[in-house]
């Protein structure tokens, strides 16, 4: 029986560009300033990589395909790279990649890097994409905001909770998410707001108003990963491993049965659950400290609340509003600003949450760092409610020196 | 009634709910053309962004099965589609239509047009034809802004069953007579159509040829002078005057005050209206126009038991934003922006792989749990089962709302794009653009019917897509 990769893969090194409508730097860029950042981080030296891997999403407007984008802009000398895509699992996605080449024993030292150009598309949200040939015979022209507001009429019907106080709790989670992201300089929008902007926001998709979007914006993160072992040898003690990395797609049951309801999302109940299981936790409420999650709508982060296990079914509204997802609630989510302030330059999302988690676990999180927290849970939710890919990875702190 | 005869067996019609008044056209136009007057009629029909000849031609033959039997029951020899305004010159309309709807493959199938009167001649051809035939006329055309036909040029379809059964009207006698007479025509390829000086149509063109064709007509009918009924099928005015040459009332009349003068689909909705309006018993004659003369006489043999086109005629939605009447007719052109641009080219070898499933919006039934899933799939996504599913036509069922948004950033040609997730029953769901369907105006649980629509256009290419739109059910939950 497979044992999985709990605490087999490290990190030793992750670095963040600043994230925002970058308009002065290509991908290459930010997967410089990232890279670089990772490497001073790892105190090793560039050759010591033997293999990478890459995620970007549009590539069509920014990097264009293949593993060479990454290569190119970091001079990885030959080193195999591979390049990874899965909705806004993305980032994740190449994490898995690089941690399972650990794991596995392939190679000692490999890198993770997401990016995405958003603004070179010129779109001020997501680009419009095909759905695929068969798809758009059939499927409606949606946006993601609309497809994500589908969760907000599915839950209130199914829970019959009013729609207004569920807007309240959706305000809450956007004014949350700002006020914490004043605390950090890498994100992109930086500004207090408050529950009546949100509440009075003009109308994206019913009943999604702007400020209950997560913003647009470029950017790229990365981690470098090895083994334990390697890890004590490069003299560390205290290092961040991965608990588990659980990767749950749709298979077509939400879009074509009503069987699911649609007011929450399948895929990450399974993720969490192989997650949890992988990671040897029983009660995800008390034994994680502090969650990053796909708010890439308000909406989203809510009904994750219940699919993570951390709120009851039903009740997330009660929980949000009660402050028990606030930096000083008891299960903060959301620590640096998530994609509401960072944004979502999709394939740097999930590697952007790794890196929050990162910073926590090692007390290097500045006015924002939590008192000693010493697990983080990182979730994406890539596609749309009726059909996605969800990824739940746990990173844990552990003492490597014996 | 008669048991077992040869005539019409059923009847139906589909008008668009959209109505363009001659007051909103006077208050608009009226700083250029000050001769436009506000009270002709209520208003005219038109046809939402994602309507054209072809989409109402299919809803009045869902119309006219409902009436009858299923079409699908009956051995159809040919289907019949007349129309100016088809969206395709080189592709079968019809066989869209066709397809659609399920009917039978092997019928003979005709896009007719080239005429106002190619409904009218259809009709008799199928009348004189003696074999089942399925005619369904449709017309979608615009006019110029500030045109007299802008305030009476309609959208809307009607659809005839011919055959032997137990006919709601019989073929008493007919008279035609072409002529080259043009008091108005449309070239290829052009918009809008030409129009010569109406008193000269009237006075030295219509009134004369009338008489004739009528004369002829009603002696072959054994009719003495005059039918019980008369309806005449052309623009308001002529049809007036064309009436009172005929010293009759035209019962048409209150249909085209409401909808219009539908073109090429007038004579069939006239009929359509007269079955609804007449006695058991009466003639009716229908006066046709368009470069010569049908005059057609019935004689009704049973009322129709519903009065859904006079329900149709006056159920529409009063426009009141003239600009927004001309962008969704195309004939004005906003600035769309960059979600747009997209592509919409069609990869044909994908379609015609599912063009049944797309186009008939048809499921698959697992025989092995039940569960009913669209698209259909080698795999059951219920109990996985391998090629068990068998086709169902999902287009007649009834949906209900499970999820919805209207989406505001999501181009649509009428903002916002309202899109949600249907439930079909036996399991199935479906994410489904909605239809004819105002903001605020949608809820979760409520009822949904389908509806034939067009999805997207490709401009670059001038292709357009269709597929089915759930709208709610008139008459609510209890519909």
């Amino acid at each position: 029986m497979a044992k999985g990769i709990r605490d087999r893969v490290a990190i030793i090194g992750m670095g963040c560009s600043r994230f925002g409508e970058r308009w002065e730097s290509g991908p290459e860029d930010l997967m410089l300033e990232a890279f670089d950042e990772a490497l001073a981080d790892a105190g090793i030296d560039k050759s010591g990589i033997e293999a990478a891997w890459l995620g970007v999403f549009f590539q069509e407007q920014s990097t264009g395909k293949s593993g060479l984008p990454l290569s190119q802009a970091l001079k990885l000398k030959n080193v195999p790279v591979t390049r990874v895509e899965n909705l806004c699992a993305t980032g994740t996605e190449a994490l898995r990649g690089a941690a399972y080449a650990v794991a596995a024993g392939a190679c000692d030292i490999a890198l993770a890097m997401g990016v995405e150009k958003l603004k070179d598309t010129g779109f001020g949200g997501l680009p419009e994409r095909t759905k695929g040939a068969l798809e758009d015979l059939w499927l409606p022209n949606s946006t993601a905001p609309g497809s994500f507001a589908q969760l907000a009429s599915a839950y209130a019907t199914t829970h019959r909770r009013d729609i207004g106080d569920l807007k309240r709790a959706m305000a809450h989670i956007s004014v949350k998410s700002h006020r914490n992201a004043l605390d950090n300089p890498k994100a992109h929008l930086r500004r207090e707001i408050t529950e009546a902007q949100v509440l009075d926001a003009p109308m994206v998709a019913y009943p999604l108003g702007v400020l209950d979007c997560c913003g647009v914006s470029d950017g790229a993160a990365c981690a470098i990963v090895t083994t334990p072992e390697i890890a004590r040898q490069l003299g560390r003690r205290d290092v961040v491993t991965i608990r588990a990395l659980q990767l749950s797609p749709s298979y077509g049951y939400e879009m074509s049965n009503d069987g699911w309801d649609g007011s929450h999302t399948m895929t990450t109940r399974v993720a969490a659950e192989r997650a949890y299981r992988e990671a040897g936790i029983d009660d995800p409420a008390s034994e994680i400290d502090l969650l990053e999650v796909h708010d890439c709508f308000s909406i989203t982060e809510l009904v994750l609340m219940e699919d993570l296990g951390v709120s009851e079914s039903g009740c997330a509204i009660d929980d949000v509003l009660d402050g028990r997802y606030d930096r000083d609630g008891s299960l903060p989510c959301q620590v640096d600003g998530g994609l509401k302030c960072f944004g979502h330059p999709i394939g740097a999302s999930g590697l952007r949450m790794a890196y929050e988690i990162y910073l926590q676990l090692l007390g290097r999180a500045g006015n924002r760092q939590l008192e000693t927290p010493s697990v983080g849970l990182a979730q994406n939710l890539g596609g749309i409610p009726s059909r996605n890919v969800a990824s739940v990875a746990i990173y844990g702190l552990a003492d490597v020196s014996r | 009634m008669s048991e077992s005869g040869f005539g019409i067996l059923s009847s139906g019609s589909y008008v668009p709910r959209g109505r363009l008044t001659g007051k909103l056209i006077a208050e608009t136009h009226g700083w250029f053309e000050p001769t436009l007057k506000s009270g002709v009629g209520v208003g005219r029909s038109f046809a939402g962004w994602d309507e054209d000849a072809l989409t109402m031609a299919v809803e009045a033959v869902r119309d006219c099965m409902n009436d009858a039997d299923t079409c699908a029951e009956i051995d159809l020899a040919q289907v019949e589609l007349a129309s100016t305004s088809l969206p395709y010159a080189d592709r079968s309309n019809v066989g869209i239509l066709r397809e659609a709807l399920g009917l039978s493959e092997t019928a003979r199938l005709v896009d007719s047009g080239g005429s106002l009167r190619a409904a009218s001649s259809a009709l008799l051809r199928a009348l004189e034809a003696g074999r089942s035939r399925l005619l369904v006329a449709s017309d979608c055309v615009d006019s110029k802004p500030a045109s007299p036909g802008e305030a009476t040029l309609g959208h809307a379809a009607a659809a005839m069953l011919v055959g032997t059964g137990s006919p709601m009207a019989i073929l008493r006698g007919s008279a035609s007579r072409h002529q080259d007479f043009v008091d108005h025509y449309r070239a290829v390829g052009e918009r809008f159509s030409y129009t010569l000086e109406a008193r000269w149509t009237r006075d030295a063109g219509y009134r004369q040829q009338t008489a004739e064709t009528h004369a002829a007509a009603m002696e072959q009918a054994g009719i003495a002078e005059r039918t019980d009924r008369l309806v005449v099928s052309a623009p308001p005015a002529l049809a007036k005057a064309i009436a009172k040459s005929l010293r009759q009332d035209d019962l048409g009349a209150t249909l085209s005050a409401r909808i219009g003068y539908c073109a090429a689909a007038q004579p069939l909705l006239l009929l359509r209206h007269a079955f609804e309006q007449a006695q058991a018993g009466e003639t009716i004659a229908l006066v046709s126009i368009g470069q010569g003369i049908d005059v057609i006489v019935l004689e009704l043999t049973a009322r129709a038991e519903q009065t859904s086109l006079s329900a149709r005629a006056a159920a529409g939605v009063e426009e009141t934003n003239y600009t927004r009447y001309l962008s969704l007719r195309r004939l004005l052109e906003l600035e769309e922006g960059i979600r747009a641009e997209r592509d919409n080219r069609t990869a044909q070898a994908a379609f015609w792989r599912k063009h049944e499933a797309i186009t008939g919006f048809i499921g698959g039934q697992c025989h092995n749990c039940g569960t009913l899933q669209f698209p259909p799939s080698r795999v059951c996504v219920e109990c996985g089962a391998e090629d068990s599913q068998s086709p169902r036509r999902m287009s007649e069922l009834r949906g209900t709302v499970r999820s919805f948004t209207e989406d505001w950033l999501a181009f649509t040609p009428r903002p916002p794009l309202i899109f949600g997730n249907v439930g079909f029953g036996d399991g199935a769901n479906v994410m489904m653009e909605f239809t004819d369907v105002s903001p605020g105006e949608l809820k979760v649980g409520m009822p949904v019917e389908l509806r034939f629509r067009i999805k997207d256009f490709d401009h670059r290419r001038g292709f357009r897509r269709y597929f089915w739109k759930p709208t709610p059910v008139a008459g609510g939950a209890d519909g």
